[in-house]
């Protein structure tokens, strides 16, 4: 069953674009991703687009289809009605390389400041033991594939240029959450720095990033909102406030 | 030369998978300044695709197991033709290279007594793939991913600057290995976001590009599988072994369309899957070959009794090597007995409750609900061969992965050939580039130290730029992507699962007009990220490697592992003797025959004698090992 498809595209570059109409063949089962690929076969030879895997897996697809960010991969032309047309435009939050692409290097800059694991010294290779109900909590965030969907739909950066340089933004919560909640992990106060250099205050607890997660993470209630909680238990807690007089708590 | 970049490190590291980021991550605990290139986004690489597990014989689910049946299963499933020396490294050290992993981060699943946890797989005669549910090569790329940015945390605090010693340059594509007086000096490249040149000079190079699976038609390799290591390789003076042999896993998705070709992983067998044609029959029990008859259950009754007792029952079919699973299910597809969309059925739900499917396949149930919109905790999948891994690759010496021929040249994973024979084990992927990977990085710190810079002449810098520039010059050419169709159409029917020697004639000739054609390739548009412009560099390497694929698969004249030949159906042990060694005059591929280092006595005499006369020679078996 093929039939003819309206497929409107965004094309340009961080200097000038517009949307384009295109008339594309789509057939059964296909994907937006499928369609996005004839027409650079058949039609625009040069349209920029990334993908990897197709197959929801590596999460380099990520764009924003009739607004919303998805991954092109796993997004099923059938989804949309058959009189629709599909606009794809690129991930808003940042930088348009060209057409489909941008750049996303902001969040491999923000990658590279959560301090990394940190493996206890006396503990040998093979030698550590972990119940499965243990690394559970973190192999759920783990899950993720960085397409940075996250990253793209959350208010505090989307539209808030001037919040970057502070917000680590969720993809970086739930890895902070992660290691926070290794097993192994020593090395302290993830949580504190969670809030006082990746910003995770800022956070307004809309659950955006849920929502858009392909891998169904559940950020906002899983990572987000327990390390919230115990920041706040941490940096209120009287007992600790009046022990912190006395010596300033490093813990956690 | 638009704006050339010129960068100086002391290893180059093209590819960042699995091999090439556990390379780096070895020159780099050595001392060594060390770039990455990757041609997408880092941690992408096709390395995230691989779903069951890493093989390791830690006999934390079955303690008889050991690196002796490891490599014993490895040396079968390869049907011999491994080189036996680094199977033997292999099935020694990736017990270490599991175990590294988690002192880096990473959280494998975990047994009852809190050890990691390990699962059955084609082939292994144990449970012994490490997992993480069916998201292993995701885990294993991120916590190597994240080891770099812990070495470049490290590199932050000494130096004041994280990127010192380590750097990754991600969407860069490079177009030449450069040489000088004979040895390795560097490589030239672009950038795939501008087009822009970039000179790399480095003593030493590593290739850890991966597979060739986009020469195909079918595959479960993303655009990435290009076998540009593989082409790179050959047109630097390296050679590659043995490229008829490619595996086609015998589970892709066949519908819908779009996403035939992605796989499904074995695991889904390893749980319990069976495979049944569309008479309802669970045909595997016919394709039991002679040489494994004493391992595989030849009921049902006791191949379901296995799931339970593994000491007292042999296992069940549907888990013998994926080249014989593969060549089962062509044959009932093309009997007729397939399913409507040209498939045989996979089904677990009958087996395992949903809940359990949910928990230990997650992204194969995801998967086929997403994208096929089926459930396969209540119905059976619907599955075919896909074309999925290379066995053949460059050449190298197995002690410290060094590009035979090329003096600071290296290759890792699955680029390099010898190690999985004339068929893969599922799971000894993961393992290989853990293993290989590490021995490279270990093989280019020992070539640095001892020999100086190579500095790149200009005559080198002219001649690559040139090549990236001509595309550009020509107008009205060939179109890359109508050439790179046909070109998969010829593989995919001339040079596919099963082969003759006419059809394989016919697809050289075709492959050599194809190039020809390449040669004129006009690309329309600039250079600023131009899919046309970069899929007419992985052309060149595509039919570069299917040259090679096909004239290797021509001189083979015997069925083994991924080589099906219908005009030689059987195993012939003189074959078993010699690899196809490739290598490329400047104009074409040229392929001869070089003996195979035989296996020594102490390996010789891990396995049944009787065993070994299925596939060595008699003169081979009197003889009882090399020493």
């Amino acid at each position: 069953m093929t039939r003819k498809l309206n497929l409107r595209i965004w094309r340009g570059d961080a200097t000038d674009g517009a949307l384009q109409d295109v008339v594309v063949e789509a057939n059964e089962g296909e994907v937006v991703l499928d369609v996005i690929h004839r027409v650079q076969a058949t039609q625009m030879g040069d349209l920029a687009v990334r993908w990897n895997c197709k197959a929801g897996k590596c999460g380099s697809c990520s764009m924003e289809i009739n607004g919303k960010p998805r991954l092109a991969c796993m997004t099923q032309v059938a989804s949309y009605g058959d009189d629709e047309t599909i606009t794809v435009t690129p991930l808003r939050a940042f930088p348009v390389i060209k057409d489909l692409v941008t750049d996303v290097s902001f969040n491999y800059r923000k990658a590279m400041e959560i301090p990394a694991y940190e493996h206890p010294k006396d503990l040998a290779p093979g030698d550590a033991r972990m119940e499965q109900i243990d690394v559970e909590r973190s192999q759920e965030f783990r899950k993720c594939i960085e397409c940075f969907l996250c990253q793209d739909v959350c208010h505090v950066v989307r539209d808030h240029e001037e919040n970057k340089k502070s917000f680590a933004g969720p993809r970086f919560f739930i890895r902070i959450a992660e290691l926070d909640m290794h097993p192994l992990d020593m090395l302290k106060n993830r949580k504190r720095t969670a809030q006082e250099e990746h910003g995770i205050g800022m956070c307004n607890i809309t659950k955006c990033c849920t929502e858009v997660c392909p891998e169904h993470i559940k950020i906002t209630d899983n990572a987000i909102i327990p390390m919230k909680e115990r920041v706040v238990d941490i940096k209120y807690d009287p007992a600790r406030m009046f022990a912190g007089l006395l010596k300033r708590d490093k813990r956690n | 030369m638009t704006n050339m970049e010129r960068h100086n490190y002391d290893v180059l590291i093209i590819g960042a998978g699995g091999a090439g980021l556990r390379a780096a991550v070895e020159a780099r605990e050595a001392g060594l300044r060390v770039a990455i290139i990757c041609k997408s986004l880092f941690g992408k690489a096709h390395t995230v695709m691989a779903e069951g597990g890493a093989a390791a014989s830690m006999g934390n689910v079955n303690d008889k197991d050991s690196w002796m049946v490891h490599f014993r299963d490895t040396m079968r499933g390869g049907k011999f033709l491994n080189h036996y020396r680094m199977a033997e490294l292999h099935a020694k050290e990736s017990p270490d290279r599991i175990w590294e992993l988690e002192t880096w981060g990473a959280l494998f699943d975990r047994t009852k007594e809190g050890k990691i946890s390990q699962r059955n797989f084609g082939g292994h005669e144990y449970p012994r793939l490490a997992h993480v549910g069916d998201r292993t090569g995701l885990e294993l790329i991120r916590t190597m991913q994240q080891r770099i940015v812990a070495l470049q945390q490290k590199d932050g605090r000494e130096t004041g600057d994280m990127e010192s010693h380590i750097k990754v340059f991600a969407e860069l594509t490079i177009t030449d290995i450069l040489k000088e007086n004979g040895k390795i000096s560097g490589a030239y490249g672009y950038w795939r976001e501008s087009g822009s040149e970039v000179l790399f000079e480095a003593p030493a190079v590593v290739i850890a590009t991966g597979g060739v699976g986009k020469t195909f038609k079918i595959t479960s390799n993303s655009w990435e599988g290009t076998g540009d290591g593989h082409a790179l390789a050959l047109k630097a003076g390296a050679n590659l072994v043995d490229m008829e042999f490619l595996q086609f896993h015998p589970t892709g998705m066949v519908w819908p369309p779009s996403v035939r070709g992605i796989l499904v992983t074995e695991s889904v067998r390893g749980e319990g899957g069976v495979l049944t044609n569309n008479l309802g029959e669970r045909f595997m029990f016919k394709y039991i070959p002679e040489v494994f008859k004493n391992i595989y259950a030849d009921n049902e009754a006791e191949a379901d009794r296995w799931y339970l007792d593994q000491d007292n029952n042999r296992r069940p079919p549907e888990l013998l090597p994926r080249d014989e699973v593969a060549r089962a299910i062509n044959s009932e597809v093309k009997a007729g007995r397939g399913t409507e969309h040209g498939g045989v059925f996979l089904d677990v739900s009958k087996r395992i409750p949903a809940d359990v499917i949910k928990k230990r396949l997650p992204s194969m149930w995801h998967q086929f609900y997403e994208l096929a919109g089926v459930d396969i905790t209540k119905e059976a999948m619907e599955v075919g061969p896909t074309c999925h891994y290379v066995m053949g690759g460059v050449e190298v010496e197995p002690d410290n992965a060094a590009a035979v021929g090329v003096p600071g040249l290296f290759a890792a994973g699955e680029v390099a050939g010898g190690m999985h024979g004339s068929n893969r084990l599922g799971g000894n992927s993961l393992s290989d580039l853990l293993v290989f990977g590490r021995r490279a990085g270990m093989g280019a710190v020992e070539y640095v130290k001892n020999n100086g810079d190579n500095p790149v002449s200009d005559a080198s810098i002219k001649t690559a730029a040139a090549r990236i520039e001509a595309p550009f010059s020509r107008e009205g050419g060939e179109n890359s992507y109508s050439l790179h169709a046909e070109l998969q159409e010829v593989t995919h029917n001339l040079v596919g699962i099963i082969r003759t020697g006419k059809e394989v004639e016919e697809a050289i000739e075709k492959i050599a007009d194809i190039r020809k054609r390449s040669a004129n390739v006009s690309v329309a548009g600039g250079r600023k990220f131009n899919p046309g412009f970069h899929l007419a560099f992985d052309l060149d390497n595509m039919l570069l490697v299917a040259e090679s694929t096909a004239k290797s698969a021509l001189r083979r004249e015997e069925s083994r592992g991924g080589h099906t030949r219908d005009d030689f159906p059987g195993m012939d042990s003189t074959w078993r003797k010699v690899n196809n060694i490739s290598s490329f005059d400047g104009k074409q591929v040229n392929v001869k025959a070089q003996p195979l280092p035989p296996m020594p006595k102490e390996l010789f005499d891990l396995f049944d004698i009787h065993e070994l006369e299925k596939y060595l020679t008699p003169e081979e078996i009197a003889k009882g090992g090399s020493n």
